[in-house]
């Protein structure tokens, strides 16, 4: 995105990229009701499959609340799609580098 | 695409498959798994539609089916039978197309194209015939209703999969059996869809679902001009309809239907409550329950939804019968997924729940909880366990653990007992 470019970034990220993470965390929990506190979603466990255990609908949910939250509309077609589900902190990190609000 | 290309791909998947009868084509991309399914039906293979493709099921199929193999275009694949990979190498090559493949392939009427799978409540899939007469006549009927019989070359948007039996109808066979175009994408995040349709050409038809419905209305994006949008696998509230109708500038059909019978029905949800069935296809009431027959209907079959038939050929829908578990178009019973719970080692209890629509999340979607009394497992485990075994949609959430289940006298466990259990364990979405 070209803002992004931009030496004059609005608004400032967060102070630390953990404050973000644990953000992000609490998202994903209340967005999928999830039955555990957000700080046991380890910042390298995998959101998918055997980690967390999030499947489709629930990455269209988090979408969602991403769109709502931070101003990033989720494309399948970017290259950095595959990466973003990875883990919470490959999915702060792609927020961190986005974010439009 | 073009058509020759289109036979050309066909006839040299015909001379790569191998020799099992049975084909479970599991391609992602919509192209090719159509490539797959025409070089099945030349081949006279039958291709086999379960709902799901977990270790357990694939077990179950290679038992229906022992000479099934595996049609992939996902080099990763890991599905444990003899697999085929669909390459480049067997699609797309232009050089030597000779002209006596372009000529259209015809298949009789009674040749049997598909099994499809309902989950069955004794933890065997049960199989249904279809023949490829009667799924034309129902994609053909259904077309008709949806208007796409006009003369103008349409262009078909999937957000559902092709093995989908929803997506198979409304996205591969209404394609192949209109002459319209079909998008091979499946557009997966709002604004996917939204590039996707753009470069679709009009007249445009997104085939999608209640889950993608909501998705696109909350994600505030502005949807391109889109001719009809098709929703299924979930019945759409009227409001809903009217937000997508008014918001899109489009007309919104909805289709009812179930595994065993394919489609049967439609409605313009904006307007009214009633279906209206299918040239040919009737209800008859039998002891409360609502039979399907005629048209494009195999034999009378039982439907699992609760119906009220209203006049002529109209009825209205009251939701689905006790047992059964609808979670974002895959279906399963309770009793299924009960059955397969208590089947792992170190269950001495289980039971799922179904909780009411409260418990919805953004995308209208409820999960099943589980309460699970079996003191040697972790979550993990069972958990892991139960992936082996059920889709994941339909994996407990939350998974609760528990001394004991409310069981009477008789060793039933009713209804009332298991709510107050989950009233003291699940909480409501915001």
């Amino acid at each position: 995105m070209p803002d992004n470019a931009s030496p004059v970034r609005q608004p400032a990220p967060p102070a630390s990229s953990t404050d973000l993470e644990r953000e992000v965390a609490d998202l994903i929990v209340q967005a999928l009701n999830l039955d555990i506190a957000a700080a046991e979603i380890a910042p390298e466990m995998p959101l998918y499959g055997e980690g967390l255990g999030l499947d489709s609908i629930d990455i269209l949910e988090i979408a969602l609340v991403v769109s709502k939250q931070y101003g990033i509309q989720l494309r399948a077609d970017s290259e950095e799609n595959e990466h973003i589900f990875r883990s919470l902190r490959h999915l702060s990190d792609y927020i961190n580098a986005h974010r439009t609000k | 695409m073009l058509a020759r290309h289109f036979l050309a791909d066909v006839a040299r998947l015909v001379a790569a498959l191998p020799a099992g009868d049975h084909v479970l084509n599991v391609c992602s991309d919509r192209y090719r798994f159509t490539v797959g399914l025409a070089a099945s039906l030349v081949a006279r293979k039958v291709s086999l539609l379960p709902s799901t493709h977990t270790p357990e099921v694939i077990r179950q199929l290679t038992r229906f089916a022992p000479d099934a193999f595996c049609l992939t275009d996902d080099a990763g694949c890991d599905i444990d039978l003899p697999r085929l990979f669909y390459s480049e190498r067997i699609a797309h090559s232009q050089a030597t197309e000779d002209r006596q493949l372009w000529a259209v392939p015809t298949f009789d009427s009674d040749q049997l194209a598909a099994y499809v799978f309902t989950s069955g409540s004794t933890g065997t899939p049960l199989p249904y015939k279809k023949t490829w007469g009667r799924l034309l006549r129902c994609v053909h009927d259904g077309a008709s209703r949806l208007g796409l019989l006009d003369g103008r070359p349409h262009t078909i948007v999937g957000t559902v999969p092709p093995q989908h039996m929803y997506g198979f109808e409304s996205s591969v066979l209404l394609a192949l059996q209109t002459g319209s175009a079909l998008c091979a994408e499946k557009p997966f995040y709002p604004a996917d869809i939204c590039r996707v349709l753009a470069a679709a050409p009009r007249p445009r038809v997104l085939i999608s679902t209640p889950v993608h419905m909501r998705a696109l209305l909350a994600a505030e994006v502005v949807l391109p001009e889109t001719d009809l949008i098709v929703s299924a696998t979930a019945p759409l509230s009227r409001e809903l309809a009217r937000e997508v109708e008014e918001k899109f500038s489009t007309q919104l059909l909805e289709i009812y239907g179930s595994t065993e019978t394919g489609q049967i029905a439609t409605r313009r949800t904006a307007r009214t409550d009633e279906w209206q069935l299918w040239p040919g296809v009737s209800l008859t009431l039998k002891e409360g329950q609502a039979w399907a027959q005629g048209g494009h209907v195999e034999q009378p079959t039982p439907m699992c939804d609760v119906l009220e038939l209203t006049q002529g050929d109209r009825f209205l829908l009251h939701g689905r019968m006790a047992d059964l578990v609808n979670i974002a178009g895959k279906r399963s019973s309770l009793a299924y997924l009960n059955h397969q719970l208590n089947s792992i080692q170190g269950v001495v209890d289980g039971t799922f729940f179904f909780p009411d629509e409260s418990h919805a999340s953004a995308t209208g979607v409820t999960r099943v909880a589980a309460f699970v009394v079996a003191p040697t497992l972790d979550a993990a485990t069972l958990t892991d366990e139960l992936r082996r075994r059920v889709d994941p949609v339909f994996l407990p959430r939350p998974l609760l653990f528990v001394d004991r289940l409310p069981r009477n006298d008789t060793g039933k466990l009713p209804q009332e007992s298991l709510r107050a259990l989950a009233a003291r364990h699940l909480r409501p979405t915001s």
